[in-house]
This record gives C-alpha cells, structure tokens and sequence, in this order.
C-alpha cells in the first residue's frame, strides 16, 4: 500500500503499521473478555468431543458404538453419546476504505477502527467456542486457533485508498456464516450483489452498519461544500441545515433499504455508532452470529 | 467646509459615489463555502437547496461592510472638526495683547492662540514681535521661535492697557507690518486710537475673546448688610454667579467663610446679593471672590470699611429712670448707632469682647479690678473716651494727682458760665489746630459750652489739649498710654452741660476719633501728605500676593491714580487704617468695546482643531472586526471559537472558587473547627478526636456535623464555626493583629473556643507550664471576660448529659469558664443558680479531650486511654463533655431556663 523507496523507509512504515497491531489485538481480547462463553455446543448428541450422555442401545446401533465401562456396571447395554459439536466457519469482511476513516471529532474513534475492534473481538470470541474464522476472499481462508487472531489482526491493519467499499463475496464456503461490517454508504448494489450471491451459497449472517453520530445527525450550517473521504464526489450546498432533514430521510430509506435485503437473504442488520459502546454491539453480534446458525 | 467640519482631501469623497455598485457586486457574491470531508455524501448527491435567497449575503453584513467601507473614504478624506482656516500674509507681524486682568479668566487659551499664530508664521517665515500693552516695551521683530521663547514668562498684568496712545505709538517701528490684536473686549478710549495706528501699519486683524467678561465690584456695607455686586461687559444671558467670602478663622487659617450666588437676569449688566454676616465674622474678611473666573477682576478685597467697630458704652449710676433725653448715654448711641457695633453693660463683663472703644459717661471712680483691668486694655491699644459730668466734676478723681485714665489733672467744681448765676456768655470753640486730630472739621456758631470741668494747668497740659474752647480753656484733652490713647471729653455726653452733642460736628469728632469705622471712601484731601504701604497685591489672575518688597504709594495718589505697575491692586496700610485698591471700583461700569467699523474681528478659536481621520480610521477596522466574526457565524464556524473563548473565561476566576469552596464546605453543614498549630502531630490528632466528637454527636444527638475542618486564623473565615478547639504547643505562631480581630469578631458574635493545654494541667491555673505559658501569650490580645473554674452548677453540666466530670486523656478536675455574675443567688428550691446569659466565650482546661476523642476513618478509638473498663469508661465521659459542650455552644442558657419549668407548671394550674 505504501510505496516506501527506500528499505528503511519501508522498515518505518512497517513499525508503523506494526504498531497497530497489538494494541487492536489487546483490545479486541479485552473486549471479548467481557463476554461470558456459556452457550456453546448444540445441547443435542451428535459428533463431538464432549461427554452428552448415555443412552440405551437401540436397533441400529453396531456393537463398536457399546461402552463397555458403563454397561458393566448394570444389566443393560449403554451407547456413549458425544454432544453434536460442528465446526462452523465464519467469513468477515470489514470494510477496509477511505470512507471509513472519518470520524467527527477528536473524543471520538475512526469507524474503521470501531469496526476492526468489533470484528476481531467477535472472531476472537468465535474462535475460542471452536469455530473457524477468516476473510471473504481469498486472502485468509477460514481456520481455528489462535495464530488465526493473528493473522486477522494482521488482515486488519491494511487500508484501501477506494472511496466507498463493496461486500467481498468470493469463495464463501457455502453454509458458512459471514459478518460483513461496513458503512454501507456506498453502492448498495454492491451489498445485494454480495448478499444475493451469499444467498446462493446458503451462506447466511450479519450486516454490522458502523456510523459516526455526525452522519447520523447532520450538525451543519451554512454554505458547505461536502466531500467524500477519497475526494472524488462533492456536493455544495449553500444552506446546509436545510438539508438536514432531507439527509436524515434519505438515510432513513438506505437502512431501510438494508434491512429488507438482509431480511429477504435470512440475513441480520445493525446500525452501530461510534459514540456508543462497542460492547453492546459485540453482544448483539454474538447472539446474531449464534442465532444464524 | 462643511459647518464646522472640514476636509484635507475632499475629492477622495468622490469614492463614496462607488459605495452602491460595490453594494450590487457584493451582494452578488454569496459568503466564502467551508469545506467539509463527510462520507454521507453519497446521500446528498441528488438533492437540491429548496430556496436561493440564503447564498447572498444578508442585507445587515452588506450594510456593516458598507458602512466599514464609508468610514474608511471619509477617514482618508482627512476630516477635521474646526479646521483653521487662516490665510498667511507677507512680512513682519505684530501680535498685540491687552494682557489685562480680563484676559487672566482664559489666558491659556490666549497663550495657546499665541502659539498658533506664532507657528503659523514660523511656516511661513515671518518675524514676529509681541506688543504687552498693559507692559509695552520697545517693539523689536524678531524670528518667531524666539518670541515663543518669551511666552513662558508673560502673565496678564492686574491692571488695564495704559490709557496713553501715544506712549504706545512711540514703541512702534517705522517699517509696516501686519498686526494681530488680541483684545480682552473691554471698552477703552485707547481703541479707536490704537487700532488707527495699526491699520496705517498694515493689516489689523482683532482676536476677541467669545466669553464675557465677569468682575466684583467692591463690597459694601449697608442696613444692616454686606452688598457684594458683581458686574459684566455684555448685558447677555441669565446666569448664576457664586461667590466666595474668603477670611481667616480664628486660628488664623484662611478659609472660604461663607458663600453665596449671585443671579444675573438676562440682560442685566449688574446683579447684588445681600450677605448677612455677624460682625465678628464680617471682621476677620479678607477678600471676596468670584468661584470660577480666575482674574483680578473677580477678586475684590475688603479693607477697614467693612469693619463695624465694637463701642462700649458705661454710664455712672442712671437714677434719673426714664428721661431719655438725659441720659448719659442717649446722644452717643444716637450717634454711634449706624456705624457701630454697641455693647453695654458692666465693664468687666465688655472688657473680654475686646472692643475697640469704651467710653465712660461720667463715670468717676472705677473699682480696683476695672481700673487694672481697663489700664491695661488701654495699654494694649484701646481707646478710652471719657465724658465728664457732675459725679466726675464732684469726685476727687485726677485732682491732686493725675490718674491714670484720665489724660489730666482736673480742677475741683469745674466752672459754669452764661447761666443765671454766672457772668459771661456760653463759650464757643475755637478753631481745631493743626495737630488736632479734629483739624479741618467745620465750627458751627451755635455749639456752645456751659458748664465743664477744668484742667489743671500743667506742663504737659498744652500737648495734650485736641479741642479748646474760644477762650483757650481746653475743651478735649488726650493722651497716650501705652499703645492705646485717652481721650477726655470736659463736657457731659448729653446736651445738659453744652449743646455739642446736639450738633453734627459731635459726630465728625466722634469719626475723626476713629470711634465709628469711617463709611465711604476717604478723600484725597483726607490722605494727601500721608503714605501708604501695600500689605498685599493682586496679580492679574487675583492671587493675592505679599508685597513687601514694594514701595509706599502718596496718599493722594492712593485713591486718584489709575491702576498701573506702581500703584497695583491690593491692600494699603496707613497709620490707622487700612484701604484696599480693587480692580474694580465702586464706580467702575464694564462696557464692550466698540471697534471701528471694517475692522476685522473674529472670535478666539477655544476649540481646538481636531483632526478626525483617525477616528475614523480605527472606526472602519472595527466595523470590519464585526465583519470577520459576522462572516464567521454566517458560515458556522463561530461555534468552536465561541467554545474557545468561554473556556478561557472560566479559567479567569480560579482564586473566587478556592474561597467559595471553603466557605461553601464549612457552611453547608455544621462543621467544628480546630486551630491549625503548625504541628503536624498534633493537628492530625485535634483532627481525629473532632472527628470522633462528630461522629458521636451524630449518632447521639439531633447534631449531625459534617468532617471537621482546620482553620487557618490568618487567612479562613471564622464565622462558619460554632466552636473552635486551640491546642496549645508551646511553639506554635502567634497570630497576626488581624487574625486576633478576627477571633475577637469571633468570640463577640457568640463563638466558642476551646483551649487545651493538654498538659493535665499539672501546675494548676495554668500558671507555670510551658503550654501554660504560651497560653497566656496567646490569649492576652482577646477579648475574654473574667473566668473562674467551672462551678457545679454550671450549665455545661447538664446541657445533654449530667455530668460532674470532664475527663479527656488526662482527668484534671478543673476547667475554666466565663465567671458567673457576682450577684448570682441560689434561689430556695431551685437546684441550681440563676446563671448568665449567653455561652461562655471560653472553655479552658488541660485535659487533652481531642486524643480521648480521637477515632480513625472506621471508628475505632486511636489513642488507648486509661486502662481497662476504666479507661473505657473515662472515653465515655470525655464523649459525654463534648457533647455536653457542642449542645452549650448551640443551645445557650436553654437548659439553664429548664429551672423554671416547676414553677411555668405551677402557674399553667397543671
């Protein structure tokens, strides 16, 4: 991303970048810290690791499937049954653009930065009840275990210079889960592309739209020329606060508009900001995420 | 020029002729965008401004911009508020003054138009000359900067222009110039000449003064009254004039004895007021004063004039009651009356007032004591005027010898001529000498004398005779005592023995005896031969300076002369009197002068010319400052300066907040306080066991304090607390002077002090520890009463609990308070006395209560007290006085009144 001509440049840059990385890391685990794992597994026999319970032979099953042990100890025959324990994968994507590198004032974070901070929180929170987490595309496939933190928090740290960000949605496993957290100021045909084709692979998940309290309120006055992060769409008005309610209906209708895609693609959406805890938000997301199981 | 309004660069106005088609262009353009990175952009890109009035900019900034714009035009137009217009001549010039006593009221005007006049030639290289003429001198044209040079010493002269042209005309050079007048306006005879004589010079402008002129005239004295007038050149609009009486005290000290205003009714040259001051004060006058006009004319000074002299009048026994007509005293009075102050009454009694004259009707002996008495007023320089009459003529006063109040020896019986039983005709008075005193009065053919006393002819008799008879038999007699005189008049004071009182020549002596002050102004004839020596002199702005440097002026010159260098306003002392020469006279009439006709006159310029530009200048910067915070908030970008500055004013009030802070935590709840000793130990401590005592009022009692508080005396306020604990360290600071007004304050308003020793009080009454010690040094500048050891019956052992002891770390029984009053009885039946009011402002003791008190954060006794359940049982008891003492400090005598309630019962029937 960066051209550093130099290798000491370059090396600059990488600290630079570097240094990102653990305090992200550190605070996406203290923020899964506080959310207390107590619902995992299925709650029914299937494949697993775990203990679920013992049950009477039926017709059908082979004599391999007898535990010995605990039919010794009475008349009958018991079948040892693990609790049902499937590995799902969970595809994020974050939107890594221009756009999202706004905030409105200095008390308040990026919303990339917020939106990293969910999403590596969820993925640490996914990983650690077992299941395999990684990017949309091809860049990290889904994998379990703690290097896979790591190696998102790496993904994490890299921005684009594009204006506005569209849903990655290649090489979704299908029947994964997805987490895509953006905005979602851009083009929203983009989002349905990525939503119908995530449909199609009966890939099902959560739409996390991250706003900063300013895009959501509209607290300008006078004659403005507004610009996008990238600089390449302007509007200029010559009476902002007349616009206002105008914007607020408009982006009324684009949620709106994301609710019904997510609601017809069996998906989930939110709208979180910046000025809010992310704590809450990490909460919905983890009950949404097991909810879309 | 536009009024009196003018402009260096008048085509630069043209400018404001662009003022509207700037408005057109300005308008046009809408204010300056602000740029905004916003993401929701993608949101707003179809929509469009519902209405295109708000991108111009309002009418209100145009108008501010407009206005900011004019501002600057005009300022560069070089505005000037009364711009001179003076055209410059060619050659010399000549700048003549008046520099009279008129001119003194608005002379730094007249110096400053002189300054201007003068660099105005300088510029154009003109030699200049100043002609004085009150002073003139030899006119010399010189460079103007060395004419400016003398402007420093010039002072307008006390008295008017010399009223001689031609004296003047003889300073002039031959060469023309052009002359400059400035005139103080007064009319004058030498006008018309003068002015000729400039114009054939050359050309004569005439600087008048715009204001009128305001003089005094001289105070007089009439019915009764002190008239002052004050006159005016121009008979212009009503105006008040005060006026000052300025005097000495009787210390000495001169002060403004009195004050008084003067109305000028609209056109009248002339108003008077009537002043009625006692004579005693009227005496001790000096000048009067115009407040506010600073010229001599505005001062005129009173001289003997105004002094009413004081006569005592004594006559012999009166016993013929009721025949007015002969009494001794009838024809004096009559005479005096008008120009006198009288006293009568006993001699020893008028001695004290000091009059300036007695005279004794007839009076033939004098008690011891009067006679000492009235010799040695006489010594001092009284005037004794002696009458005679049949009980002098029958006493042997100044027979064998000759007395000391008599002038002379007087032979027995006296003599009666042209009565029935005596030759002769009544006798005439022969013609006054010419070192009488009375030379010069007019004889009247019908004054004769009958019966007199004679004089013993004696050697020094013939000095002493003033008046004789046609016969040569002395009729008065005088001589000198001392500083004073004693005159004999050898006839009755009434018309029984001549028919001299009857006559007006008696009144003429009288007056030349200075026995009445003498009304009007002497004549010249009156001073001719005598000199008069100047006490005093005005300057010309009417500050009366002393004059001893300057020399006697003839009397005859005195009244007649005009004022001048050698004969100057001021005050004049011959040998018996005083005269005062004002600048204005009784006569004087002010009137304003009359030019030639053609004469260029025009009016002192006391405005100064003010150049506006600047004004304007720093007028437009400012319109334009509002512009840029107008501008702001139309953009909405004032928001974050708004925030800016309103943390900045709040960072400008820290010190207020601190004092508030205490005052609000000392005042929200009940707080106990103890004095801060410097001690780190034992303030911890005085701070633990408050806390304690606190804690155990709150738990206990309906007193619920807060955490205590250490009191700084220099610097916290006192008045918060209802109870101050003072540990006693023998070196802890004494307080300063103001922190013991402070605890003085603190003591009267009903505050209490604890003083703990902590020592057990082991020497007993505090007398000879070390913390005793410092005890008394620190309590000998408060206010404290009287103190006794605690009686039993005092209130404090039973406000809450009943108490007998008041154990603390240590368990010394006593304590010591405001001693009970001495007449406090035990009433039969009562348990305890009738004890005084209010709370002992003091409590003194020495058992160290603050570490029996003493509890930490959580409640638990710091400092371990006696031992075991006795020492448990002592904390209880130091708990208990506490608490016993809070409730005194806040609840007074109340339990004391609880005495009466049996008795309250009683009377209720219950």
């Amino acid at each position: 991303m960066n051209t550093a001509a130099t290798p000491r440049a370059l090396r600059l840059d990488a600290e630079a970048e570097a240094s990102h990385l653990p305090a992200l890391l550190a605070r996406a685990e203290h923020l899964a810290g506080t959310v207390l794992l107590g619902e995992h597994g299925r709650r029914r026999a299937g494949m697993g690791d775990d203990f679920w319970q013992y049950r009477p032979v039926q017709i059908g099953d082979s004599r391999r499937m007898i535990d010995w042990r605990r039919s010794a100890r009475s008349d009958a025959q018991f079948v040892r049954e693990r609790e049902w324990q499937v590995a799902q994968s969970v595809m994020l994507w974050v939107d890594a653009s221009a756009s999202m590198r706004f905030s409105s004032g200095a008390h308040l974070p990026e919303k990339s930065d917020r939106a990293r901070l969910i999403a590596l929180a969820s993925a640490i929170l996914l990983i650690k009840g077992g299941e395999r987490v990684g990017l949309t595309g091809t860049g990290l496939p889904p994998r379990r275990g703690r290097a896979q933190v790591l190696r998102l928090s790496e993904q994490f740290c890299a921005n684009t210079d594009v204006d506005y960000g569209a849903p990655e949605a290649r090489a979704m496993i299908p029947h994964a889960r997805a987490l895509f957290v953006s905005d979602f100021l851009g083009d929203l045909d983009a989002v349905e592309a990525a939503l119908t084709k995530a449909a199609d692979r009966g890939v099902r998940g959560v739409l996390l739209q991250v706003l900063d309290p300013a895009e959501e309120s509209f607290p300008f006055h006078g004659r403005t020329i507004f610009e996008s992060a990238g600089k390449t769409l302007r509007y200029e008005t010559l009476k902002a606060s007349d616009l206002r309610d105008r914007y607020l209906e408009k982006l009324g209708e684009r949620k709106d508009a994301l609710r019904h895609l997510c609601a017809v693609s069996g998906w989930q959406f939110m709208t979180h900001h910046t000025d809010a805890p992310a704590q809450a938000a990490l909460l919905w997301l983890h009950r949404a995420l097991e909810r879309s199981a | 020029m536009i009024g009196a309004l003018g402009f260096t660069a008048p085509w630069l106005l043209l400018g404001l002729l662009a003022l509207p088609i700037l408005w057109i262009i300005l308008r046009a353009v809408p204010p300056a965008p602000i740029r905004r990175i916003f993401p929701g952009v993608t949101l707003l890109l179809g929509l469009k401004d519902d209405e295109q009035v708000s991108d111009r900019t309002p009418w209100w900034l145009l108008l501010l911009r407009m206005l900011a714009l004019a501002a600057l035009i005009i300022g560069l137009a070089g505005p000037v508020l009364n711009p001179r217009n003076d055209e410059a001549g060619r050659g010399p010039l000549l700048i003549a003054m008046d520099a009279s006593w008129a001119s003194a009221a608005d002379w730094p005007a007249r110096i400053e138009m002189v300054e201007r006049i003068l660099s105005d030639a300088a510029r154009a290289d003109r030699t200049t000359a100043l002609l004085n003429l009150s002073a003139p001198q030899q006119v010399i044209f010189q460079s103007a900067n060395e004419v400016q040079s003398t402007l420093a010493g010039l002072r307008p002269a006390a008295w008017e222009p010399s009223s001689d042209a031609a004296a003047i005309t003889a300073f002039l050079p031959d060469e023309t110039f052009d002359t400059i007048w400035l005139s103080d306006e007064l009319a004058r005879d030498t006008r018309a000449a003068l002015s000729a004589i400039f114009s054939s010079k050359g050309a004569l402008r005439v600087i008048a003064a715009a204001s009128e002129t305001i003089a005094i005239a001289p105070a007089r004295f009439e019915g009764g009254a002190t008239i002052v007038e004050a006159r005016r050149s121009v008979a212009g609009a009503a105006r008040n004039v005060p006026v000052d009486v300025h005097g000495k005290d009787p210390s000495g000290a001169p002060r403004i004895l009195a004050r008084a205003e003067i109305t000028m009714e609209s056109g009248a040259k002339s108003a008077l007021t009537e002043l009625s001051l006692p004579s005693e004060l009227r005496a001790r006058v000096t000048h009067f004063a115009l407040t506010g006009t600073r010229s001599a004319g505005a001062v005129t000074l009173s001289d003997d004039s105004l002094r009413r002299r004081e006569v005592a009048l004594i006559a012999g026994r009166e016993d013929r009651e009721g025949l007015e007509l002969l009494s001794p005293l009838h024809y004096l009075r009559q005479a005096l009356a008008p120009n006198a102050d009288l006293l009568e009454g006993g001699l020893l009694d008028i001695l004290p007032a000091a009059p300036d004259v007695v005279i004794l009707a007839d009076v033939a002996t004098l008690a011891p004591a009067e006679d000492g008495a009235l010799t040695e007023w006489v010594e001092d320089g009284g005037l004794l005027v002696r009458f005679a009459g049949p009980r002098l003529a029958a006493s042997d006063v100044s027979r064998s010898e000759e007395d000391t109040l008599m002038p002379v020896r007087l032979r027995a019986g006296g003599r009666t001529v042209g009565g029935a039983m005596s030759w002769g005709t009544p006798k005439n008075l022969a013609p006054f000498t010419e070192d009488s005193p009375f030379f010069g009065l007019p004889l009247s053919r019908d004054v004769t004398v009958s019966s007199q006393v004679m004089a013993q002819p004696d050697p020094t008799l013939a000095a002493r005779v003033i008046a004789s008879l046609g016969d040569g038999t002395p009729l008065v007699t005088r001589k000198p005592l001392g500083e004073g005189q004693i005159v004999l008049f050898h006839v009755t004071a009434n018309a029984e023995w001549s028919t001299l009182p009857l006559s007006g020549l008696f009144v003429s002596m009288l007056d030349r005896l200075a026995i009445s002050s003498i009304v009007g102004a002497p004549s010249g004839d009156d001073l001719s031969g005598t000199t008069w020596q100047p006490v005093s002199v005005m300057d010309g702005f009417g500050r009366i300076l002393d004059a001893d440097a300057l020399v006697g002026v003839a009397g005859d010159r005195l009244l007649s002369d005009a004022l001048g260098p050698d004969l100057r306003p001021g005050l004049y002392e011959g040998k018996s009197r005083r005269i005062a020469r004002n600048v204005i006279g009784a006569e004087t009439e002010l009137a304003q002068a009359s030019w030639p006709a053609g004469t260029d006159i025009r009016l002192m310029q006391t405005r100064p010319e003010t150049p506006l530009g600047g004004i304007l200048l720093s007028l437009a910067l400012a319109l334009l400052m509002v512009d840029i915070v107008a501008s702001l908030a139309m953009s909405g970008r004032l928001r974050g300066a708004i925030a800016g500055f309103g943390a900045m004013m709040l960072l400008g009030f820290p010190a207020d907040a601190q004092d508030d802070a205490f005052a609000l935590s000392a005042s929200s709840e009940l707080v106990l306080g103890h004095v801060i000793t410097r001690n780190p130990e034992i303030d911890r401590t005085a701070e633990a066991g408050l806390r304690g005592l606190s804690q155990t009022l709150f738990f206990r009692t309906s007193i619920e304090p807060t955490d205590p508080i250490g009191v700084d005396l220099e610097t916290d306020e006192l008045a918060f607390f209802p109870l101050l604990y003072w540990p006693i360290t023998p070196d802890q600071p004494t307080p300063s002077a103001n922190a013991y007004a402070k605890l003085n304050d603190f003591l009267r308003s009903g505050g209490m002090i604890l003083f703990d020793t902590r020592d057990a009080d082991i020497a007993r009454f505090g007398a000879s520890s070390p913390n005793g010690r410092k005890l008394q040094a620190l309590a000998e500048p408060l206010d404290i009463p009287p103190l006794e050891p605690l009686p039993e019956d005092h209130v404090i052992t039973r406000t809450f609990y009943l108490l007998q002891d008041f154990p603390g770390r240590h368990t010394a029984r006593d304590i010591w308070v405001e001693a009970a009053p001495k007449d406090a009885e035990r009433v039969e039946g009562m348990p305890f006395r009738n004890l005084n009011d209010g709370v002992s402002p003091v409590v003194i003791g020495g058992n160290d209560w603050a570490a029996a008190w003493a509890m930490d954060a959580r409640g638990n006794s710091i400092f371990p007290i006696g031992r075991g359940f006795a020492g448990e049982r002592q904390r209880e008891l130091a708990y208990r006085f506490g608490v016993n003492l809070v409730m005194h400090v806040l609840t007074g005598n109340y339990k004391s009144d609880q005495v009466h309630v049996p008795a309250l019962l009683d009377r209720l029937g219950q």
